[in-house]
Protein backbone atom coordinates (compact mmCIF):
# COMPACT_ATOMS: atom_id res chain seq x y z
CA UNK A 1 0.00 0.00 0.00
CA UNK A 2 2.80 2.34 1.24
CA UNK A 3 4.32 1.49 -2.23
CA UNK A 4 1.02 2.62 -4.19
CA UNK A 5 0.39 5.76 -2.45
CA UNK A 6 4.07 6.53 -3.18
CA UNK A 7 3.76 6.09 -6.64
CA UNK A 8 0.22 8.09 -7.94
CA UNK A 9 -0.61 10.77 -7.07
CA UNK A 10 -3.73 10.54 -7.49
CA UNK A 11 -3.54 8.28 -3.87
CA UNK A 12 -1.30 10.85 -2.11
CA UNK A 13 -4.27 13.08 -2.90
CA UNK A 14 -6.96 11.09 -1.64
CA UNK A 15 -5.12 9.89 1.58
CA UNK A 16 -4.11 13.32 2.72
CA UNK A 17 -7.74 15.00 2.33
CA UNK A 18 -8.77 11.55 3.62
CA UNK A 19 -6.78 12.31 6.90
CA UNK A 20 -7.54 15.49 7.11
CA UNK A 21 -11.59 15.33 6.92
CA UNK A 22 -11.01 11.94 9.41
CA UNK A 23 -10.17 15.09 11.76
CA UNK A 24 -12.20 18.03 11.38
CA UNK A 25 -15.10 15.93 10.31
CA UNK A 26 -15.56 13.78 13.95
CA UNK A 27 -14.22 16.79 15.83
CA UNK A 28 -17.02 19.31 14.84
CA UNK A 29 -19.30 16.63 14.32
CA UNK A 30 -18.92 15.96 18.34
CA UNK A 31 -20.31 19.38 18.85
CA UNK A 32 -23.43 18.78 16.34
CA UNK A 33 -24.17 15.53 18.09
CA UNK A 34 -24.54 16.70 21.42
CA UNK A 35 -26.40 19.97 20.42
CA UNK A 36 -29.25 17.62 18.25
CA UNK A 37 -27.82 18.58 15.24
CA UNK A 38 -26.96 15.44 13.24
CA UNK A 39 -29.99 15.82 11.14
CA UNK A 40 -29.13 19.39 10.20
CA UNK A 41 -25.43 18.20 8.65
CA UNK A 42 -27.21 15.60 6.46
CA UNK A 43 -29.83 18.71 5.13
CA UNK A 44 -27.13 20.45 4.30
CA UNK A 45 -24.76 17.97 2.20
CA UNK A 46 -28.33 17.60 0.36
CA UNK A 47 -27.68 20.98 0.08
CA UNK A 48 -24.20 21.04 -1.35
CA UNK A 49 -25.53 18.74 -4.07
CA UNK A 50 -27.68 21.04 -5.82
CA UNK A 51 -24.74 23.08 -5.87
CA UNK A 52 -22.33 20.75 -7.02
CA UNK A 53 -25.22 19.70 -9.93
CA UNK A 54 -25.10 23.33 -10.95
CA UNK A 55 -21.60 23.63 -10.89
CA UNK A 56 -21.89 20.66 -13.28
CA UNK A 57 -24.37 21.56 -15.32
CA UNK A 58 -22.91 25.30 -15.82
CA UNK A 59 -19.06 23.88 -16.50
CA UNK A 60 -20.99 21.30 -19.30
CA UNK A 61 -23.30 24.27 -21.17
CA UNK A 62 -21.06 27.31 -20.92
CA UNK A 63 -17.02 27.43 -21.91
CA UNK A 64 -16.34 30.06 -19.79
CA UNK A 65 -17.28 27.82 -16.55
CA UNK A 66 -15.20 24.93 -18.12
CA UNK A 67 -13.16 23.85 -15.65
CA UNK A 68 -14.48 25.56 -12.59
CA UNK A 69 -14.14 22.79 -9.23
CA UNK A 70 -17.86 21.82 -8.70
CA UNK A 71 -15.83 22.16 -4.85
CA UNK A 72 -16.57 25.99 -4.98
CA UNK A 73 -20.33 25.75 -6.03
CA UNK A 74 -21.11 23.08 -3.75
CA UNK A 75 -19.55 24.83 -0.43
CA UNK A 76 -21.35 28.47 -1.40
CA UNK A 77 -24.69 26.95 -1.39
CA UNK A 78 -23.80 24.68 1.93
CA UNK A 79 -23.03 27.86 3.41
CA UNK A 80 -25.84 29.33 1.58
CA UNK A 81 -28.27 26.63 3.06
CA UNK A 82 -26.71 26.92 6.44
CA UNK A 83 -28.03 30.60 6.77
CA UNK A 84 -31.13 29.67 5.43
CA UNK A 85 -31.72 26.87 7.65
CA UNK A 86 -31.19 29.49 11.06
CA UNK A 87 -34.02 31.90 8.96
CA UNK A 88 -36.67 28.93 8.81
CA UNK A 89 -35.92 28.00 12.30
CA UNK A 90 -36.49 31.37 13.21
CA UNK A 91 -39.94 31.57 11.58
CA UNK A 92 -41.28 28.06 12.62
CA UNK A 93 -40.51 28.61 16.29
CA UNK A 94 -41.78 26.03 17.34
CA UNK A 95 -41.46 23.13 14.77
CA UNK A 96 -37.40 23.86 14.49
CA UNK A 97 -37.29 20.49 12.31
CA UNK A 98 -39.10 21.40 9.65
CA UNK A 99 -36.13 23.02 8.79
CA UNK A 100 -34.53 19.93 7.82
CA UNK A 101 -37.30 18.33 5.72
CA UNK A 102 -37.35 21.63 3.77
CA UNK A 103 -33.81 22.26 2.68
CA UNK A 104 -33.32 18.31 2.53
CA UNK A 105 -36.00 17.88 -0.61
CA UNK A 106 -35.18 21.38 -1.65
CA UNK A 107 -31.29 20.33 -2.25
CA UNK A 108 -32.50 17.38 -3.71
CA UNK A 109 -35.11 18.75 -6.06
CA UNK A 110 -32.70 21.24 -7.17
CA UNK A 111 -29.89 19.51 -7.57
CA UNK A 112 -31.87 16.76 -9.83
CA UNK A 113 -33.35 19.62 -12.17
CA UNK A 114 -29.45 20.39 -12.88
CA UNK A 115 -28.69 17.02 -13.33
CA UNK A 116 -31.41 16.51 -15.50
CA UNK A 117 -30.38 19.47 -17.81
CA UNK A 118 -27.09 18.59 -17.78
CA UNK A 119 -28.20 14.79 -19.38
CA UNK A 120 -28.11 12.45 -16.28
CA UNK A 121 -25.72 11.11 -14.64
CA UNK A 122 -21.95 10.26 -15.42
CA UNK A 123 -19.27 9.30 -13.67
CA UNK A 124 -17.98 12.75 -12.30
CA UNK A 125 -21.35 13.13 -10.11
CA UNK A 126 -21.37 9.57 -9.40
CA UNK A 127 -17.59 10.38 -7.36
CA UNK A 128 -19.34 13.24 -5.60
CA UNK A 129 -22.53 11.11 -4.55
CA UNK A 130 -20.44 8.22 -3.42
CA UNK A 131 -16.50 9.55 -2.95
CA UNK A 132 -14.26 8.47 -5.05
CA UNK A 133 -10.58 7.07 -4.34
CA UNK A 134 -9.19 8.63 -7.49
CA UNK A 135 -11.22 11.59 -8.10
CA UNK A 136 -9.33 13.87 -5.71
CA UNK A 137 -7.08 16.35 -7.42
CA UNK A 138 -4.81 18.84 -5.95
CA UNK A 139 -6.54 21.72 -6.39
CA UNK A 140 -9.48 20.00 -4.09
CA UNK A 141 -6.33 18.86 -1.72
CA UNK A 142 -5.54 22.59 -1.55
CA UNK A 143 -9.46 23.65 -0.74
CA UNK A 144 -10.01 20.77 1.35
CA UNK A 145 -6.46 21.92 3.53
CA UNK A 146 -7.93 25.57 3.69
CA UNK A 147 -11.07 24.25 5.40
CA UNK A 148 -9.47 22.29 8.05
CA UNK A 149 -6.70 25.47 8.77
CA UNK A 150 -10.05 27.45 9.37
CA UNK A 151 -12.03 25.20 11.10
CA UNK A 152 -9.05 23.63 13.31
CA UNK A 153 -8.13 26.87 14.34
CA UNK A 154 -11.66 28.28 15.30
CA UNK A 155 -12.42 25.22 17.41
CA UNK A 156 -9.48 25.62 19.43
CA UNK A 157 -9.72 28.94 20.05
CA UNK A 158 -13.25 29.48 21.00
CA UNK A 159 -13.12 26.02 22.44
CA UNK A 160 -15.41 27.46 25.48
CA UNK A 161 -17.56 29.39 24.08
CA UNK A 162 -18.13 26.55 21.51
CA UNK A 163 -18.63 23.76 24.87
CA UNK A 164 -20.89 26.02 26.85
CA UNK A 165 -23.23 27.15 23.83
CA UNK A 166 -23.60 23.28 23.69
CA UNK A 167 -24.57 22.20 26.73
CA UNK A 168 -26.39 25.27 28.15
CA UNK A 169 -26.96 28.14 25.54
CA UNK A 170 -29.17 29.52 28.33
CA UNK A 171 -26.73 29.73 30.88
CA UNK A 172 -24.01 31.14 28.31
CA UNK A 173 -26.64 34.18 27.62
CA UNK A 174 -26.89 34.77 30.95
CA UNK A 175 -23.16 35.08 31.22
CA UNK A 176 -22.89 37.66 28.30
CA UNK A 177 -22.06 35.51 25.69
CA UNK A 178 -23.23 36.27 22.70
CA UNK A 179 -24.58 33.08 21.35
CA UNK A 180 -26.13 33.93 18.05
CA UNK A 181 -23.05 35.10 16.47
CA UNK A 182 -21.49 31.52 17.89
CA UNK A 183 -24.19 29.84 16.28
CA UNK A 184 -23.59 31.28 13.51
CA UNK A 185 -19.72 30.71 12.99
CA UNK A 186 -20.63 27.04 14.46
CA UNK A 187 -22.88 26.66 11.00
CA UNK A 188 -20.61 27.54 8.60
CA UNK A 189 -18.61 25.61 9.91
CA UNK A 190 -20.70 22.61 9.70
CA UNK A 191 -21.47 23.44 5.92
CA UNK A 192 -17.75 24.09 4.93
CA UNK A 193 -16.79 20.59 6.62
CA UNK A 194 -19.34 19.00 4.71
CA UNK A 195 -18.28 20.77 1.45
CA UNK A 196 -14.69 19.58 2.42
CA UNK A 197 -15.84 15.94 2.72
CA UNK A 198 -17.83 14.76 0.24
CA UNK A 199 -14.79 14.47 -2.14
CA UNK A 200 -13.74 11.64 0.14
CA UNK A 201 -17.08 9.94 1.73
CA UNK A 202 -19.95 11.33 -0.88
CA UNK A 203 -22.07 14.09 -0.80
CA UNK A 204 -24.75 11.29 0.47
CA UNK A 205 -22.56 9.59 2.86
CA UNK A 206 -20.99 13.26 4.78
CA UNK A 207 -23.28 12.95 7.64
CA UNK A 208 -21.79 9.42 8.78
CA UNK A 209 -18.35 10.83 9.16
CA UNK A 210 -19.55 13.32 11.69
CA UNK A 211 -21.92 11.18 13.66
CA UNK A 212 -20.99 7.62 13.62
CA UNK A 213 -17.58 8.03 15.27
CA UNK A 214 -18.87 10.39 17.95
CA UNK A 215 -21.63 8.04 18.42
CA UNK A 216 -19.11 5.21 19.18
CA UNK A 217 -17.02 7.12 21.40
CA UNK A 218 -20.04 8.86 23.69
CA UNK A 219 -20.30 5.14 25.11
CA UNK A 220 -16.85 4.79 25.77
CA UNK A 221 -15.48 8.58 27.22
CA UNK A 222 -15.00 10.14 30.26
CA UNK A 223 -15.94 13.97 29.67
CA UNK A 224 -16.36 15.87 26.46
CA UNK A 225 -12.44 16.40 25.45
CA UNK A 226 -12.20 12.37 25.57
CA UNK A 227 -15.29 12.01 23.38
CA UNK A 228 -14.11 15.10 20.72
CA UNK A 229 -10.40 12.80 21.05
CA UNK A 230 -12.09 9.33 20.47
CA UNK A 231 -14.36 10.66 17.85
CA UNK A 232 -11.72 11.73 15.93
CA UNK A 233 -9.03 8.95 16.32
CA UNK A 234 -12.31 6.34 15.15
CA UNK A 235 -12.76 8.35 12.62
CA UNK A 236 -9.51 8.25 11.05
CA UNK A 237 -9.64 4.68 11.40
CA UNK A 238 -12.56 4.51 9.45
CA UNK A 239 -11.49 6.65 6.83
CA UNK A 240 -7.92 5.07 6.28
CA UNK A 241 -9.61 1.77 6.42
CA UNK A 242 -11.83 2.42 3.90
CA UNK A 243 -10.09 3.95 1.59
CA UNK A 244 -7.01 1.12 1.42
CA UNK A 245 -10.30 -1.33 0.99
CA UNK A 246 -12.22 1.17 -1.46
CA UNK A 247 -8.93 0.61 -3.62
CA UNK A 248 -7.94 -2.49 -3.38
CA UNK A 249 -11.32 -3.68 -3.65
CA UNK A 250 -12.82 -1.48 -6.29
CA UNK A 251 -15.11 0.05 -4.72
CA UNK A 252 -16.70 3.64 -3.56
CA UNK A 253 -14.80 4.88 -0.33
CA UNK A 254 -18.16 5.79 0.96
CA UNK A 255 -19.30 3.01 1.47
CA UNK A 256 -16.10 1.10 2.95
CA UNK A 257 -15.87 4.37 5.33
CA UNK A 258 -19.28 3.87 6.36
CA UNK A 259 -19.07 0.17 6.74
CA UNK A 260 -15.98 0.58 8.97
CA UNK A 261 -17.39 3.31 11.44
CA UNK A 262 -20.17 1.26 12.33
CA UNK A 263 -18.06 -1.99 12.58
CA UNK A 264 -16.00 0.48 14.67
CA UNK A 265 -19.58 1.78 16.37
CA UNK A 266 -20.75 -1.99 17.10
CA UNK A 267 -17.70 -2.67 18.63
CA UNK A 268 -18.21 0.37 21.07
CA UNK A 269 -22.09 -0.40 22.12
CA UNK A 270 -20.61 -4.08 22.62
CA UNK A 271 -17.19 -3.64 24.59
CA UNK A 272 -18.83 -1.30 26.77
CA UNK A 273 -21.89 -3.58 27.21
CA UNK A 274 -19.56 -6.67 27.94
CA UNK A 275 -17.75 -4.30 30.55
CA UNK A 276 -21.01 -3.23 32.44
CA UNK A 277 -21.93 -6.95 32.71
CA UNK A 278 -18.39 -8.01 33.91
CA UNK A 279 -18.67 -4.88 36.23
CA UNK A 280 -22.30 -5.70 37.69
CA UNK B 1 -23.60 55.79 44.50
CA UNK B 2 -26.48 53.23 45.53
CA UNK B 3 -25.71 50.04 47.27
CA UNK B 4 -28.03 48.20 45.72
CA UNK B 5 -27.00 45.37 43.90
CA UNK B 6 -30.04 44.97 41.43
CA UNK B 7 -33.03 47.68 40.90
CA UNK B 8 -36.20 47.65 39.09
CA UNK B 9 -37.78 50.63 38.81
CA UNK B 10 -41.09 50.65 37.11
CA UNK B 11 -40.18 47.34 35.23
CA UNK B 12 -42.89 46.22 32.50
CA UNK B 13 -43.27 43.13 30.58
CA UNK B 14 -45.76 41.70 28.05
CA UNK B 15 -45.52 38.83 26.32
CA UNK B 16 -47.66 39.27 22.55
CA UNK B 17 -50.50 40.76 24.56
CA UNK B 18 -50.88 38.98 27.46
CA UNK B 19 -48.91 41.91 30.45
CA UNK B 20 -47.04 39.69 32.59
CA UNK B 21 -45.16 41.96 35.05
CA UNK B 22 -46.71 45.32 35.77
CA UNK B 23 -44.78 48.31 37.21
CA UNK B 24 -42.44 46.06 39.22
CA UNK B 25 -40.19 48.54 41.88
CA UNK B 26 -37.55 46.44 43.72
CA UNK B 27 -34.37 47.28 45.09
CA UNK B 28 -31.97 44.27 46.00
CA UNK B 29 -29.63 45.40 49.09
CA UNK B 30 -25.71 44.05 48.61
CA UNK B 31 -25.36 40.66 51.00
CA UNK B 32 -29.18 39.93 51.13
CA UNK B 33 -30.78 36.81 50.54
CA UNK B 34 -34.20 37.46 48.82
CA UNK B 35 -37.14 35.31 48.24
CA UNK B 36 -39.11 35.64 45.19
CA UNK B 37 -42.66 33.53 45.83
CA UNK B 38 -45.65 33.84 44.08
CA UNK B 39 -48.40 31.30 42.15
CA UNK B 40 -47.73 29.67 38.79
CA UNK B 41 -47.87 31.96 36.48
CA UNK B 42 -46.99 35.14 38.42
CA UNK B 43 -43.70 36.68 36.06
CA UNK B 44 -41.14 35.08 38.63
CA UNK B 45 -39.37 33.41 36.21
CA UNK B 46 -39.91 36.57 33.81
CA UNK B 47 -37.95 38.81 36.18
CA UNK B 48 -35.09 37.12 36.38
CA UNK B 49 -34.93 37.10 33.01
CA UNK B 50 -35.48 40.75 32.54
CA UNK B 51 -32.45 40.96 35.65
CA UNK B 52 -30.00 38.57 33.62
CA UNK B 53 -30.86 40.15 30.58
CA UNK B 54 -31.85 37.03 28.78
CA UNK B 55 -35.60 39.83 27.92
CA UNK B 56 -35.46 43.18 27.64
CA UNK B 57 -37.88 45.33 29.05
CA UNK B 58 -40.92 46.77 27.77
CA UNK B 59 -41.05 50.14 29.53
CA UNK B 60 -38.79 50.88 32.95
CA UNK B 61 -35.41 50.45 33.94
CA UNK B 62 -33.28 47.97 35.38
CA UNK B 63 -29.83 48.64 36.87
CA UNK B 64 -27.47 46.36 37.98
CA UNK B 65 -24.72 47.90 40.41
CA UNK B 66 -26.65 51.05 39.81
CA UNK B 67 -25.76 51.14 36.40
CA UNK B 68 -28.72 50.54 33.50
CA UNK B 69 -28.75 47.02 32.27
CA UNK B 70 -27.80 47.92 28.51
CA UNK B 71 -24.48 49.77 29.56
CA UNK B 72 -23.87 46.88 32.46
CA UNK B 73 -20.52 44.76 31.31
CA UNK B 74 -19.27 42.88 34.22
CA UNK B 75 -21.39 39.56 33.54
CA UNK B 76 -19.09 37.45 35.79
CA UNK B 77 -20.59 39.15 39.01
CA UNK B 78 -23.66 37.92 38.70
CA UNK B 79 -24.24 33.98 38.78
CA UNK B 80 -27.23 32.52 38.05
CA UNK B 81 -28.62 28.89 38.28
CA UNK B 82 -31.65 27.93 36.26
CA UNK B 83 -34.19 25.06 36.69
CA UNK B 84 -32.33 22.18 36.10
CA UNK B 85 -35.09 20.29 34.12
CA UNK B 86 -35.35 22.06 31.13
CA UNK B 87 -31.84 23.47 31.05
CA UNK B 88 -29.76 20.41 30.22
CA UNK B 89 -29.38 17.50 28.31
CA UNK B 90 -28.97 14.36 30.85
CA UNK B 91 -27.06 12.34 28.44
CA UNK B 92 -23.83 14.92 27.54
CA UNK B 93 -20.72 13.81 28.03
CA UNK B 94 -19.42 15.95 30.19
CA UNK B 95 -16.95 15.71 33.71
CA UNK B 96 -18.48 17.97 36.41
CA UNK B 97 -14.77 19.65 36.27
CA UNK B 98 -15.65 20.81 32.88
CA UNK B 99 -19.45 21.55 33.31
CA UNK B 100 -17.76 23.92 36.74
CA UNK B 101 -14.86 25.37 34.39
CA UNK B 102 -17.67 26.42 31.76
CA UNK B 103 -19.00 29.14 34.50
CA UNK B 104 -15.42 30.81 34.01
CA UNK B 105 -15.80 31.26 29.97
CA UNK B 106 -16.49 34.67 30.39
CA UNK B 107 -14.45 35.72 32.71
CA UNK B 108 -11.24 34.34 31.38
CA UNK B 109 -12.19 36.08 28.20
CA UNK B 110 -11.77 35.25 24.48
CA UNK B 111 -9.06 32.49 23.42
CA UNK B 112 -7.66 31.81 27.06
CA UNK B 113 -7.56 28.17 27.97
CA UNK B 114 -9.71 28.29 31.26
CA UNK B 115 -9.20 24.62 32.66
CA UNK B 116 -5.50 25.15 33.56
CA UNK B 117 -5.29 28.89 34.39
CA UNK B 118 -7.85 28.66 37.05
CA UNK B 119 -7.53 25.05 38.21
CA UNK B 120 -7.50 25.91 41.91
CA UNK B 121 -10.81 28.10 41.50
CA UNK B 122 -12.76 25.47 40.06
CA UNK B 123 -11.40 22.98 42.59
CA UNK B 124 -12.76 25.17 45.32
CA UNK B 125 -15.93 25.65 43.43
CA UNK B 126 -16.22 21.92 43.29
CA UNK B 127 -15.66 21.30 47.11
CA UNK B 128 -17.52 24.26 48.16
CA UNK B 129 -20.29 22.52 47.02
CA UNK B 130 -19.21 19.35 48.27
CA UNK B 131 -18.60 17.39 45.39
CA UNK B 132 -15.10 16.88 44.74
CA UNK B 133 -15.38 12.70 45.05
CA UNK B 134 -16.82 12.87 41.90
CA UNK B 135 -14.96 15.66 39.55
CA UNK B 136 -13.98 13.48 37.05
CA UNK B 137 -17.54 11.64 36.17
CA UNK B 138 -19.85 12.41 33.85
CA UNK B 139 -22.50 15.07 34.81
CA UNK B 140 -24.95 12.70 33.38
CA UNK B 141 -24.62 9.69 36.12
CA UNK B 142 -25.04 12.23 38.92
CA UNK B 143 -28.80 12.48 40.87
CA UNK B 144 -30.91 15.18 40.64
CA UNK B 145 -29.09 17.00 43.80
CA UNK B 146 -26.14 16.33 43.07
CA UNK B 147 -26.14 18.00 39.39
CA UNK B 148 -27.49 20.99 40.92
CA UNK B 149 -24.94 21.15 43.23
CA UNK B 150 -22.50 20.68 40.27
CA UNK B 151 -25.01 23.72 38.52
CA UNK B 152 -23.90 26.37 41.84
CA UNK B 153 -20.39 25.15 41.64
CA UNK B 154 -20.51 26.35 38.16
CA UNK B 155 -22.53 29.71 38.84
CA UNK B 156 -19.87 30.55 41.87
CA UNK B 157 -16.58 29.44 40.42
CA UNK B 158 -16.28 33.56 39.12
CA UNK B 159 -16.78 34.80 42.67
CA UNK B 160 -20.12 36.61 41.54
CA UNK B 161 -21.18 38.82 44.22
CA UNK B 162 -24.60 38.17 43.29
CA UNK B 163 -25.83 34.59 42.69
CA UNK B 164 -29.51 34.27 41.03
CA UNK B 165 -31.72 31.28 41.29
CA UNK B 166 -34.64 29.98 39.70
CA UNK B 167 -36.53 27.15 41.90
CA UNK B 168 -33.34 25.50 41.94
CA UNK B 169 -34.52 22.54 43.91
CA UNK B 170 -37.37 21.07 41.33
CA UNK B 171 -36.24 17.22 40.88
CA UNK B 172 -34.24 17.09 44.10
CA UNK B 173 -35.00 14.75 46.35
CA UNK B 174 -36.57 15.86 49.62
CA UNK B 175 -34.22 14.80 52.02
CA UNK B 176 -31.57 16.60 50.11
CA UNK B 177 -33.83 19.84 50.04
CA UNK B 178 -32.71 21.32 53.72
CA UNK B 179 -28.87 20.20 52.98
CA UNK B 180 -29.21 22.18 49.72
CA UNK B 181 -30.64 25.15 51.33
CA UNK B 182 -27.69 25.13 54.17
CA UNK B 183 -25.10 25.53 51.67
CA UNK B 184 -26.79 28.24 50.54
CA UNK B 185 -27.18 29.72 53.49
CA UNK B 186 -22.95 29.41 53.61
CA UNK B 187 -22.74 31.16 50.50
CA UNK B 188 -24.80 33.67 51.40
CA UNK B 189 -23.57 34.14 55.54
CA UNK B 190 -19.50 33.09 54.82
CA UNK B 191 -18.36 34.35 51.32
CA UNK B 192 -21.21 37.62 51.72
CA UNK B 193 -22.82 36.38 48.22
CA UNK B 194 -26.11 38.09 47.84
CA UNK B 195 -28.92 35.68 46.72
CA UNK B 196 -32.08 35.95 44.62
CA UNK B 197 -33.95 32.89 44.61
CA UNK B 198 -37.41 32.10 43.27
CA UNK B 199 -38.84 29.22 45.07
CA UNK B 200 -42.07 27.15 46.43
CA UNK B 201 -40.29 25.87 49.49
CA UNK B 202 -40.67 28.86 52.05
CA UNK B 203 -41.48 26.74 54.68
CA UNK B 204 -37.08 25.58 54.55
CA UNK B 205 -35.97 28.89 53.53
CA UNK B 206 -37.78 31.12 55.70
CA UNK B 207 -35.36 31.41 58.23
CA UNK B 208 -32.61 31.74 56.38
CA UNK B 209 -33.82 34.88 54.03
CA UNK B 210 -33.37 38.61 54.59
CA UNK B 211 -36.00 39.94 52.58
CA UNK B 212 -39.36 38.59 50.57
CA UNK B 213 -40.52 39.55 46.97
CA UNK B 214 -44.44 38.41 46.36
CA UNK B 215 -44.90 38.93 42.98
CA UNK B 216 -48.17 38.33 41.21
CA UNK B 217 -47.78 40.23 37.99
CA UNK B 218 -47.55 43.24 40.31
CA UNK B 219 -45.44 43.07 43.03
CA UNK B 220 -47.66 43.12 45.99
CA UNK B 221 -44.83 42.91 48.99
CA UNK B 222 -41.23 43.44 49.37
CA UNK B 223 -39.22 44.40 52.34
CA UNK B 224 -37.08 42.51 55.02
CA UNK B 225 -38.38 39.93 56.53
CA UNK B 226 -39.50 41.60 59.62
CA UNK B 227 -41.52 43.86 57.68
CA UNK B 228 -43.34 40.63 56.43
CA UNK B 229 -44.04 39.72 59.81
CA UNK B 230 -45.94 43.15 60.69
CA UNK B 231 -48.07 43.02 57.34
CA UNK B 232 -48.89 39.21 57.69
CA UNK B 233 -52.56 40.37 59.45
CA UNK B 234 -53.30 41.77 56.06
CA UNK B 235 -55.52 40.22 53.67
CA UNK B 236 -52.42 39.14 51.23
CA UNK B 237 -52.61 35.58 53.04
CA UNK B 238 -55.67 35.07 51.53
CA UNK B 239 -54.60 36.33 48.32
CA UNK B 240 -51.26 33.77 47.94
CA UNK B 241 -52.76 31.18 49.81
CA UNK B 242 -49.79 28.60 51.33
CA UNK B 243 -46.98 30.50 50.75
CA UNK B 244 -48.22 33.31 53.11
CA UNK B 245 -49.04 30.71 55.51
CA UNK B 246 -45.71 28.93 55.85
CA UNK B 247 -43.72 31.78 55.84
CA UNK B 248 -45.68 33.14 58.93
CA UNK B 249 -45.71 30.28 60.64
CA UNK B 250 -41.96 29.44 60.66
CA UNK B 251 -41.18 32.68 61.81
CA UNK B 252 -41.20 31.39 65.20
CA UNK B 253 -37.75 30.40 64.47
CA UNK B 254 -36.51 33.60 63.77
CA UNK B 255 -35.68 35.46 60.67
CA UNK B 256 -32.25 36.94 60.76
Amino acid sequence: MLEAIITYEFLQNAFAAGILIGLIAPLLGAFIVVRRLSLIADALSHVTLSGIAASLFLSKTFVMFNGLNPLWLGMGFSVAGSLLIERLRAVYKHYQELAIPILLSGGIGVGVIFISLADGFNTDLFSYLFGSVSAVGRSDLYLITGIAVIVLLIVFLLYKELFLLSFDEEFGKASGLSTKALHLIFMVMTALVIAASMRIVGILLVSSLMTLPVAAAMRLAKGFKQTIGLSVLFGEIAVIVGLISAFYLDLAPGGTIVVSSIIILLAAIGYRNWFAVKKS
Amino acid sequence: MSHHVIELINVNYRYDKEQVLTDINLAVPEGAFLAVVGPNGSGKSTMLKLILGLLKSKGGEVKLFGKPISKFREWEKIGYVSQKANAFNTGFPATVYEVVASGLTKKAGLFSRVERKYKSEIIDAIQAVGMQDFSNRNIGELSGGQQQRVFIARAIVSRPQVLILDEPTVGVDAKNVQTFYDMLERLNVELGITLVLVTHDTGTVSNKITHVACLNNTLHFHGSAEDFEQVKDQDLSAFYGHDIQTIHHNHSHGVH
